[in-house]
């Protein structure tokens, strides 16, 4: 039984389609559908309801201990109210998950992790901690509100006023009033344009939520469901856990050797990596020139050789063409290069083109 | 031109031009279900369709759906502007044909416009 987030009537009272997500029930698009959604997003601001993510503090004098092995990235060299992005990995060397760091102090950080691996994740946390810190996992008491798009800024100064947001893409602000609701505010976001996640207690995000798109209103405002919350994200180049990572496919295969610093003194899955050496296959965006949509899982062909698969691939409503996100081959990975995919049997063209297929201006 | 339009159960529509040709698209129904349509494969003139086969794909930016053809017979033309504007599918799906057919010698169980009302409020 899937559970449901506090903005549940909400999103009935906007005509959302209702589907299972992540053990959750939510929106996959209103109806005005998902090409408007996404494009509200890309030109004016968008609203997504993302409670499904789970939150987890790490508190305590080892705090940051426990992090530096925790994940792949380098998170001693964060301040106060800075955000940063890493895989986590298993002793292997692969994907237990993606996350995002926010130090609030040297003594406690919030981890925001996906849905899907909440469990896991807190558990393998767990099994992991040593020293003095202490974890606990506030998903369930939590909303958190993503309003994302070129206007975000103009709606959000609107109504917290200037000081009240964070100035620098990957920072964050606790303590900011919205009409009276105490919230976190930070300037991240899953779609490739300015944007911020609003974090806040369950029991304000109906008020929040409702704040938001009442002013929202006059700068063009479109609550936006999952379906567009994943085109935004692909045409942006983002991964997703479970498609173009997971506990299979090391962080380097993935594209994120940004986020996997070697040179940290240790951590889970370090030797593993070194071990491994320069990963054999690497991911790559696809632009799809023949006729057809390749979805996820599609075998990927250069001279009747099978050289990698499709993670994630749809109809860009910003391109107006097909793109796709695969793991190929290492030795055919090269921009430019023609393949095939197959597509339900039918072989179709494609072009690998530079990651990622959209940036803003 | 007969206007009457009979339905499958898999949310097509038939309109039959005589006893042995009609046109088929998909209801306006099964297009607000599928969502903005970004792509639709069509078969060739000269193509067979049976009964309960599919005959199409249409894709939303989310998905792949089959269409089923409510008909047995020989495919005489077929709707390419909805190859560069399936968009047109969820604008006016009635007026969307996807293709005709001719030689018609086996139809799917039909319901009339008020019957699929029924059907698709249940």
């Amino acid at each position: 039984m899937e559970k449901k987030t506090p903005l549940y009537d909400c999103h009935i009272r906007e005509d959302g389609r209702m589907v299972p997500y992540a053990g959750y029930i939510l929106p996959v698009q209103y109806k005005t559908g998902l090409i408007t959604e996404h494009m509200t997003v890309r030109e004016a601001v968008g609203i997504f309801d993302v409670s499904h993510m789970g939150e987890v503090i790490i508190r305590g004098k080892d705090a940051l201990d426990n992090i530096q092995m925790l994940v792949t990235n380098d998170c001693s060299t964060m301040v106060d109210g800075q955000v940063r992005y890493s895989p986590m990995c298993d002793g292997m060397g692969n994907v237990i998950d993606d996350v995002l760091i926010y130090k609030i102090n040297t003594k406690e950080y919030l981890i925001v992790v996906n849905a899907a691996n909440r469990h896991k994740d807190v558990e393998w946390m767990k099994g992991n901690l040593f020293g003095d810190v202490e974890l606990s996992d506030i998903s369930d008491d939590m909303a958190l509100i993503a309003l994302q798009g070129p206007l975000s800024k103009d709606l959000l100064t609107r109504i917290a006023g200037p000081e009240a947001l964070p100035k620098k893409y990957y920072s964050f602000l606790v303590n900011v009033d919205i009409s009276g609701i105490n919230c976190m505010v930070s300037r991240t976001g899953y779609t490739g344009e300015d944007g911020y996640e609003i974090f806040c207690q369950n029991k304000d995000a109906v008020r929040l939520w409702d704040t938001l798109l009442e002013t929202g209103r006059e700068f063009g405002i479109k609550p936006c469901g999952l379906g567009c919350r994943d085109t935004l994200r692909l045409e942006a180049g983002m991964p997703l856990y479970g498609h173009e990572m997971d506990d299979t496919i090391s962080p380097l295969e993935a594209g994120l050797g940004f986020a996997v610093k070697m040179n940290k003194e240790d951590f889970i899955g370090k030797k593993a990596l070194l071990d491994k050496g320069a990963p054999k296959r690497i991911r790559i965006g696809l632009k799809i020139t023949g006729r057809g949509i390749a979805r996820e899982n599609c075998p990927i062909f250069y001279d009747d050789k099978e050289i990698g698969r499709t993670t994630s691939g749809t109809h860009s409503p910003y391109l107006s063409y097909p793109i796709a996100m695969a793991l190929v081959d290492v030795d055919y990975s090269d921009i430019g290069r023609k393949l095939l995919v197959d597509v339900r049997g039918r072989k179709i063209e494609a072009e690998i083109v530079p990651l990622p297929f959209y940036k803003k201006a | 031109m007969s206007k009457e339009f009979f339905y499958a159960k898999t949310h097509e529509w038939v309109q039959f031009l005589d006893d042995t040709k009609a046109r088929i698209g998909i209801s306006d129904y099964a297009q607000s279900e599928l969502g903005d349509l970004v792509f639709i494969s069509l078969p060739e003139v000269d193509d067979e369709v049976n009964v309960g086969e599919e005959f199409a794909d249409v894709e939303s930016v989310k998905a792949v759906s089959n269409v089923y053809s409510p008909v047995t017979g020989t495919v005489t033309a077929v709707n390419e502007d909805l190859l560069d504007q399936p968009e047109l599918v969820n604008s006016d799906p009635m007026e969307a044909w996807f293709i005709e057919v001719e030689n018609i010698s086996d139809k799917a169980e039909l319901l009339s416009e008020l019957e699929y009302k029924k059907l698709i409020a249940e």
